[in-house]
This record gives structure tokens, C-alpha cells and sequence, in this order.
């Protein structure tokens, strides 16, 4: 291996989502510190990828690849300057020499090694454990198996209650398999929950349809009778299943440190200290593999203070790992569970207050200290609404109220003791994923942060498991309001209301026009913020013709014109070219208007053709020759619907799956003249090679073998962002209904000129929260979303066809009132054979302007104007 | 300067709230009129955006701000005053405003010459 001499090395074994967080720390920290990078950082990872986020591993069952899985690229690390290798298992380490072999035989020095090997799934020694269709659940391997034997299975069971095993038989149960769940303990989840907790979460969990057996030790797994395999349990009863799958806790990856003399617990895992410097002092265990203060923490959290702990050591820094609070707030199959503390109650002089509701299937508990004056410990299930707040008082010890009780009991119209965002001391931990707290945020709004969006962005708050959204927002909402910036949603001088306040008054007070909006609710005259915005609520609710008279004067100026205005002031057409699909006979259309105008033709992105230098007296001219041919309006100057793009799908394609065409072209023609808050961009793929790249449009559809998988809210762009996965699977009816939800919701809620990519964001329970009102019609809106939809491609039209049949409309597109002249400061040249906007330069040479000239153009051919 | 008041066009050609253009001695002159209440007002200010440099003030979008009206440019929305050209946004550039008024139908404005 050939290193820079001047820089530490340093070796990671492990590349799992701690490894991978220590390689971001060290780079971070040393840019802190040292103002670049002063490392060579190697990483050895014994899987065959990349570190990818294991906490959602679950979600590989509903359609997430391994790829949105990962968190970090071969690229990503090129550019971070990190080397790498694959399927490089460390079997030898020489703590002499520094140095580490892998199983190839290749040696890496080191000058500090770092030991970041995680776990491995325990799997109970029963008689039988190891045949083919008993399997474990941690990598994306395992994964893989399980999908494969799913696929040959009817029935399976997972060995173990806790956290994973019911992640994992809500996977199995996705897959369509009769699912069972066998714990050893008494109850489910007996870490985290007491034992009524432990009985209201089987109760629900069988509600499901899933059948959990408690208090089961199994004997051993032989042949079955009906199917492939039959647990014997110590009481004699038996399970037949087709498949087993052991998620019995983890034990720590220790072994290579254990063959190579570095101490090891009496029970297993790395013992560290509060650097996480094991007995070696250039060697660090970090995250599962590590003990600490005899404990081993198998929550990505304390591993990643692990990882920040380690690296700072390394560069000098101080911070150390001091234990973490293990609470943990979670949605298993749907049930929501949540455990803070001391969720036993044992400790000395512990007491309880509870509360079950057994019609609704939720408990609730909390534990006080002795002094019954603090929060330390609490269990809930079926209702995990008051976590945020329980952990709060339990983090920051704050003095409990004067009816600890009335933290869990409902309340009925009073509004619940919620603790407000001021309560919380500025060292309040708000994401314990990315390590932010309070004060962090305060520090990000000094550094000039305004929102939550770039809060979110600048410290990764809530980016992680996302618990933290609702507490992030009011703890910003708070911060902004202390410093005078009310968090005032006016959308200008002449509305005291927010977009969606005034989505609402147009809605349910019947307002037809600008006029009567501002009459009633606003004063002055309006301005371009307004009425823009006035004119697309009104468009979206009514979808009345946008250049009518009470409208005309609300439109920007490409929406009057209905064409998209450019530097020099003349206008660019865009046709409608639905799905990207066009006959020979209208491309030649296309061909001769733009010959006949002399436009200049470019491709766009959106999969259509662009004609540009329209004069605005031009436009209802080359619109007439153009709706003569069968097209319509592109709406490329509007806030609405752009464009679906598509590859060509199975029509065509060796690998297509379903027609990806057909299916854009049959969404661009519903949703077409949908005026929204921002324009809206959609695509459709064939396959999952997504070559319509629709995971960066506001809706995408990519094609499954068994249907449709929907993505929302991806914006590429200025602020890229992937598109959320929504729904999996879906018939052309229900994506149909669920896309008209979606889009619905967002022009009724979104602010002005937010696309959907900040809106989603922003929403208070994300993505969670839209599925929730979208697919489960939490809010009861539905079917009036829907409804609204239906109106607006009911109410459809061209809105060229229309404006040039209007003689009204029609006399909107003139240079002058007083004369038949074009406006001569318009003057093009042209370059590779079209034309193009003289610059200002040339402009000034051709009208023979005597000004320097600062470059002369060469040969500068001057194109006549008509 | 001279009084002379010139027939620009009739009222009719001018739209309520927005903006139109006429060629006046080779000159683009955007007029504007806006309805506050009962209240009607005439603009006439150069149609040339000095910042975007090129002849599109007329459908630039009107409006008010602390009750004085404006237009904004439709190519970066910069706002000018109608009654005196200052740019609201830009204090580095102004635009020359023409006198304006309705005589008998007809659409006035004074030029200097």
C-alpha cells in the first residue's frame, strides 16, 4: 500500500452505519481542527457494499433497493479521499507491527485502528438451527434469502419478541406468509416494556393476524408433516412452518479482538473506556462491538457519540462518550410503542402512574423518583403522542407538574400539559440521531438559518429516524418568535392570511375573483405577490379561463401571454408533447412553424420541443398554425403541470415491465392544467432501471412487475432531493386516486411557489402524515379531494384554442395600441445556424451606436425582422 | 418645455389594472391604468426596463405598496413607481414617467420636445 507519509493512518474494520458515521466525524473534525483532512482513512468492510442504513432495513419489503438503502457511494468516498475495500474480512491484527491483515492476504498499516465490527444475530442452539430455510435478519443478504424463501413458504415464524423479531414478522407478513412470533419471556418486548404493556402490545399485535406465542422454549426443529419444518417446544405443543426466522438478540462481533489479546468482557464486546480506547491505546472499539461500563448499546444513537467520541480523541478533541439514554419511540406493524428510562420501575423507590384504555388498546405509564418531584422512566403503547414531551422532563430532569397524571391522561377539549419549546434548557437533546440540540439550533439561526428547511439542512436535525419532526418545528417556531421574527405567514401587505388561509376563504366563502377576495378580506390594490397567488387559488378551485377579464390582470406576465417570457423579451413555445410522444407528421409541424417564424428549436428536458424568439404579436399566429395541427398548450409558462417524462417501456424495452408510455401520457392528460402552488413535474418508468429518472420528480411511477410503485415529493434542480417512497404495488385505479390525493392536499396546504419537494419538508409528520391522510383518509378528505380533482380535469381546456378564438384576448397581443410596428430593439444574430438575442454589444454595432466596443463580434449576421 | 398635450390612443384601449404600449415618436411609452375604488389613475412611463434591458414594462404586473402604485418588471421583478420611477428594489436606476390624462375619450401625454 503506497500512503502519504504525512498523514495518520487510519484503518476502519467495519462499514456499517457507525463505521461509516466515524469516517464523516474524523474528516469533519480534522477540517475543524486542522483546516483539511489530515488523515488517510482506509475502510475495511466485510460485506459485499458500502454502509446502508440498517434501521430501515425493514423497508427493502416495501420496495426500497439496496441503493436507497446505502448512505454512502464508491464515488462518495473517492471524493472524501477515502480508500476502500469490499468483501475484506480482517482476520489478523499485529498490534507490534500496527498492522492489519484481511482474508486475500493484503496487509494495512495503521497508525490507529478503529474497530467498528457491530454485531451478529444470536441464534439459540436448537437441535436443527441450521438448515435452509432457517435464517437471521440483519444484512441485506440476509434480506435477500428471506424474500427468496418467503417466495417457496406459506407459513414462517420468527424466534424472538423484541424490537427486530417484530420488525421482522411485520416483514414476513407483507410477503403474504402466515406469521408467527415464539418469544422464551412471558411477554413481548420485555426490554423496553412492563409486562401490561408487553400484554396490550400482543393483544394488538394479534389483532393483525399475526399469532404470538409467549413463554416458548423450543426443543428443537424437525421435518414437518403439512409443512416444510415442525418446532417442538419444551411443553410438548408444536408449530409447523415453512420458515424460521431467528431474531433472538445480537451479540458482539468481538472475535478478532478476542483472538488478538485485546480484553473482552466477561459476557462479550470490546471493553472501552470514554474515549472508546480499548486496552490498546491505538486501538478504538466503537458501536455494537464495544462495551462500555459493561453495557453494550445496540441503538445506532450511542453509536454514533461513539464514533464522534473516538474521532475526537484522535484529533485532540474532548469529547467523550458518557452513556446514552436508550429510549427509543417506534411503529411496529402500525402499533405504536415508546419507552423512556426506567421503563421497569426499579429503581430504588421508583412509583407508577397508569392508564389503559382497553377498547382502544392503549397503555400508558409513567415512573417517578422517590422525591416524586422527576421524570424517570415511562411505557406506552398504542399511543406514543405524549413521547416527545415524557422524554423531555426525563432528559433534562425538569420538575414534574402538580398531577404527574396528567401527562398520560386524555384530555377532553382543554389542551394537553404539552411542554413548551421554552421549557427546554438549551443542552435538551432534540435529535439524538444527528446529536443537535437546542442550543444547536439557536446557534444555526444566529449563523443565519430562517426556517426549518434550512435548520433541517445545516444540522441534519429530524434527517435521521425523523422522531424529532414535531419538536424540532416547535422548538424553531419558538426560537423565530423570540427574536421578532413572528412566524407571520402573511403573504404580503394586502392579506393578513397565509396561501392556505386564503385557499379557504376562496373555498368555503364561494369567491369567484380578485376583486371580491380583496374587497372582502384584504386592502390596496394587490401587487405580484398576491395576485399571482390569487389568480392560481382561483384556478385551482374554479379552473375558469385564466385570460378572462376578472382574471386577466392577476397573471404573470407568462401566464398572460401564455408563453414563457426571455431576456430579450420575446417568448418561447412550448406544445404539449404528452408522455415525450410524437407522430413523424406533427414533428414535421413543429419543423416547418419554427422555419416559417424563425424560431430557434431546442429539446427540453421534459421531453418536448421548445421554439424560441416569438414576438409577442407573433404568438397567436403560431398558435393558430399549431392548434391546426392538433396540438394544445404546454403550460410551460404556468404554475401547474409540466410534463411527465417516460422511457419507452415494455412496448419496446427488453426490460420493461409495464407500458411506461401509455401510463404518462394518460396522467399528463388528467392532470394537465392543474394550477398549483409550483409547477409540478412527474415521470414514469418501465423498470426499476428508472430510466425516466422519476425519483426526482414531484410525482413519480415506476413500474413493478406486480403494478406500480409511487414516488412523491423529489425535486432535481437548484436543491435535489429524492423522491419519497409512498405506496408500493399499486393498480393504475388506486395510483390514480392516490396521485389525486396528493397533489389536491398539496394546492390546498402548500405555501406560495413551494414546491413539493419544501412542503413535504416542512409537514409536520412528513411522510408519515401524508400517507396517513392520503391512503388511510385520516383527515376524511378523500373523496372532496378527489371530487375537487375530477372538477379540474372536467373543466379542462386549451387554453391557446381559447384565447385565439377571443377577440377580446386576441387584442392582448400587440406591441403598440397605435401601431402596426414590431419593436425594433428585438434584433437577432445567429450562431450555428439559428438565431439567437444579439448581446448588447452587437445590438449597439447594428443600430449604430457609438459606444466602445468592448469585443468585437465576428461576423455578426443580422437577421431581418419582418 | 412645451404645452402640448398629444393623442396617444382612446381610453378604450387601455386595460383596467395593467399595462399597454404606445409608439410615440419612435419612442415605447407604456400606459397604464388602475382602478381603486372609484378612483381611476393614468400612467405613462418609458416601456424600456433599465435593468433588464429590454421593451417589456407594459406587462410588467401593477400593484400597490404603502398606497403607492407601482409596476414590476416581468423579467426580474423589480417594482417602479408609477408616479415618480424610482425603483422600489434598486436605487441605482430610475425610469422617465410622461404626464398623462383622458381628454374626451382621447388618451393624452405631454412630451417634452
Amino acid at each position: 500500500m503506497t500512503t502519504n507519509e504525512h498523514l495518520t493512518r487510519i484503518v476502519i474494520v467495519g462499514n456499517g452505519m457507525v463505521g461509516h458515521h466515524f469516517v464523516e466525524q474524523l474528516i469533519q473534525q480534522s477540517n475543524e481542527v486542522y483546516g483539511k483532512n489530515q488523515f488517510h482513512i482506509t475502510v475495511l468492510s466485510a460485506e459485499p457494499r458500502l454502509a446502508y442504513d440498517r434501521v430501515h432495513l425493514s423497508e427493502y419489503f416495501s420496495g426500497k433497493t439496496a441503493d436507497e438503502l446505502s448512505l454512502t457511494s464508491a464515488e462518495h468516498y473517492q471524493e472524501l479521499g477515502v480508500d476502500f475495500q469490499v468483501n475484506a474480512r480482517v482476520d489478523q491484527i499485529d498490534k507490534q507491527a500496527k498492522m492489519v491483515t484481511i482474508e486475500s492476504g493484503a496487509v494495512f498499516e495503521y497508525d490507529k485502528l478503529i474497530l467498528a465490527t457491530g454485531s451478529f444475530p444470536f441464534v439459540p442452539p436448537i437441535p436443527g438451527n441450521d438448515q435452509p430455510h432457517c435464517l437471521v435478519y440483519r444484512t441485506i443478504e440476509d434480506l435477500e434469502a428471506i424474500s427468496a424463501s418467503a417466495k417457496v413458504s406459506k407459513v414462517g415464524v420468527v424466534v424472538g419478541g423484541g424490537l427486530l423479531g417484530l420488525e421482522a414478522a411485520n416483514a414476513l407478513k407483507e410477503a403474504g406468509l402466515k406469521t408467527h412470533v415464539v418469544e422464551f419471556a412471558p411477554q413481548l418486548m420485555a426490554v423496553q416494556v412492563d409486562v401490561s404493556g408487553g400484554r396490550v402490545l400482543k393483544d394488538k399485535i394479534e389483532e393483525l393476524g399475526v399469532e404470538v406465542h409467549t413463554q416458548k422454549a423450543t426443543q428443537s426443529i424437525e421435518a414437518g408433516e403439512n409443512s416444510r419444518y415442525k418446532m417442538v417446544f419444551a411443553d410438548g405443543e408444536i408449530l409447523e412452518t415453512d420458515m424460521i426466522l431467528f431474531s433472538a438478540g445480537i451479540r458482539p462481533q468481538d472475535k478478532l479482538a478476542r483472538e488478538f489479546g485485546i480484553v473482552i468482557g466477561e459476557r462479550g464486546g470490546i471493553v472501552v473506556n470514554d474515549h472508546c480506547l480499548t486496552s490498546d491505546p491505538d486501538i478504538y472499539a466503537i458501536g455494537e462491538c464495544a462495551l462500555w461500563n459493561n453495557f453494550i448499546f445496540g441503538l445506532v444513537a450511542p453509536g454514533y457519540t461513539m464514533a464522534r467520541a473516538a474521532a475526537s480523541n484522535i484529533v485532540g478533541g474532548d469529547v467523550v462518550f458518557e452513556g446514552a439514554d436508550m429510549s427509543t419511540k417506534l411503529k411496529l406493524m402500525g402499533v405504536e410503542v415508546g419507552s423512556i428510562g426506567d421503563a421497569h420501575a426499579r429503581e430504588h423507590g421508583a412509583q407508577t402512574y397508569t392508564y389503559e384504555d382497553q377498547v382502544a388498546g392503549v397503555y400508558k405509564k409513567i415512573v417517578i423518583n422517590a422525591e416524586t418531584n422527576k421524570l424517570t422512566g415511562a411505557v406506552l403503547v398504542g399511543d406514543t403522542g405524549d413521547y416527545d414531551t415524557l422524554l423531555q422532563y426525563a432528559l433534562n430532569e425538569i420538575d414534574l407538574p402538580e398531577f404527574p397524571e396528567s401527562l398520560i391522561l386524555p384530555s377532553f377539549g382543554d389542551a394537553a400539559p404539552t411542554l413548551g419549546a421554552d421549557a427546554l434548557p438549551e443542552t435538551a437533546m432534540i435529535c439524538s440521531c444527528h446529536n443537535v440540540t437546542k442550543g444547536d439550533i439557536i446557534a444555526s439561526l444566529d449563523g443565519g438559518a430562517c426556517d426549518l428547511a434550512e435548520i433541517k439542512s445545516c444540522t441534519k436535525a429530524s434527517t435521521g429516524c425523523g422522531g424529532c419532526a414535531a419538536l424540532l418545528k416547535s422548538v424553531t417556531d419558538s426560537e423565530l418568535e423570540k427574536r421578532g421574527v413572528e412566524v407571520k405567514k402573511d403573504i404580503c401587505e394586502h392579506f393578513a392570511y397565509s396561501r392556505q388561509e386564503l385557499y379557504h376563504m376562496v373555498q368555503i366563502g364561494q369567491i369567484k375573483t380578485f376583486d371580491e377576495l380583496l374587497s372582502k378580506h384584504g386592502s390596496g390594490i394587490g401587487c405580484e405577490v398576491c395576485k399571482p397567488a390569487a389568480a392560481s387559488i382561483l384556478a385551482s378551485i374554479w379552473n375558469d379561463f385564466v385570460l378572462e377579464k376578472p382574471h386577466v390582470t392577476l397573471q404573470d406576465t407568462n401566464d398572460t401571454y401564455l408563453a414563457n417570457m426571455q431576456k430579450n423579451g420575446t417568448y418561447s413555445v412550448v406544445p404539449r408533447i404528452a408522455g415525450g410522444e410524437i407522430t413523424p407528421d406533427k414533428l414535421i409541424v413543429l419543423g416547418q412553424v419554427a422555419k416559417k417564424y424563425n424560431l430557434y428549436t431546442k429539446v427540453t428536458g421534459g421531453q418536448r420541443i421548445d421554439l424560441f424568439g416569438a414576438r409577442v404579436e407573433q404568438l397567436p399566429l403560431i398558435w393558430e398554425e399549431l392548434i391546426e395541427a392538433g396540438f394544445e398548450t404546454g403550460h410551460a409558462y404556468a404554475k401547474s403541470l409540466r410534463t411527465v417524462k417516460s422511457c419507452v417501456g415494455s412496448t419496446w424495452c427488453r426490460y420493461g415491465v409495464q407500458d411506461s408510455v401509455g401510463q404518462a401520457i394518460d396522467l399528463e392528460n388528467r392532470y394537465k392544467g392543474l394550477r398549483s402552488p409550483h409547477k409540478l413535474k412527474f415521470a414514469v418508468s418501465g423498470c426499476t432501471r428508472e430510466c425516466a429518472e422519476a425519483q426526482s420528480k414531484d410525482i413519480g411511477v415506476i413500474a413493478t412487475e406486480n403494478g406500480w410503485n409511487l414516488y412523491v415529493c423529489g425535486n432535481g434542480g437548484m436543491k435535489p432531493r429524492h423522491a419519497d417512497l409512498f405506496a408500493t404495488d399499486l393498480d393504475t385505479e388506486t395510483l390514480v386516486k392516490y396521485i389525486d390525493r396528493v397533489l389536491m392536499f398539496y394546492v390546498r396546504t402548500a405555501d406560495r411557489l413551494q414546491r413539493t419537494s419544501v412542503w413535504m419538508e416542512n409537514m409536520e409528520g412528513g411522510l408519515d402524515y401524508l400517507k396517513d391522510v392520503v391512503i388511510n383518509d385520516s383527515l376524511g378528505l378523500g373523496a372532496e379531494l378527489e371530487q375537487q380533482m375530477q372538477h379540474v380535469v372536467d373543466t379542462y381546456q386549451c387554453e391557446w384554442k381559447t384565447a385565439v378564438t377571443s377577440e377580446q384576448s386576441r387584442k392582448r397581443f400587440r406591441q403598440f395600441v397605435n401601431s402596426e410596428k414590431s419593436d425594433a430593439n428585438i434584433i437577432f444574430v445567429e450562431e450555428r445556424d439559428q438565431i439567437r438575442p444579439a448581446t448588447e454589444i452587437e445590438i449597439d454595432q447594428i443600430l449604430g451606436v457609438k459606444k466602445p466596443v468592448k469585443a468585437a463580434a465576428t461576423s455578426i449576421n443580422i437577421v431581418e425582422v419582418e | 418645455m412645451s404645452e402640448n398635450w398629444i393623442n396617444v390612443c382612446t381610453s378604450s384601449d387601455l386595460v383596467d389594472n395593467s399595462g399597454i404600449c404606445a409608439l410615440v415618436n419612435d419612442e415605447q411609452i407604456a400606459l397604464f391604468k388602475i382602478c381603486q375604488g372609484e378612483e381611476q389613475f393614468i400612467y405613462a412611463v418609458s416601456n424600456w426596463d433599465p435593468i433588464g434591458k429590454a421593451n417589456v414594462l407594459y406587462r410588467g404586473l401593477v400593484g400597490s405598496i404603502m398606497d403607492e402604485h407601482f409596476v414590476a418588471s416581468p423579467l426580474y421583478k423589480q417594482r417602479f413607481k408609477l408616479s415618480s420611477g424610482e425603483c422600489v428594489d434598486d436605487d441605482s436606476v430610475k425610469i422617465t414617467v410622461y404626464p398623462a390624462r383622458i381628454t374626451d375619450q382621447q388618451v393624452q401625454l405631454q412630451i417634452v420636445s
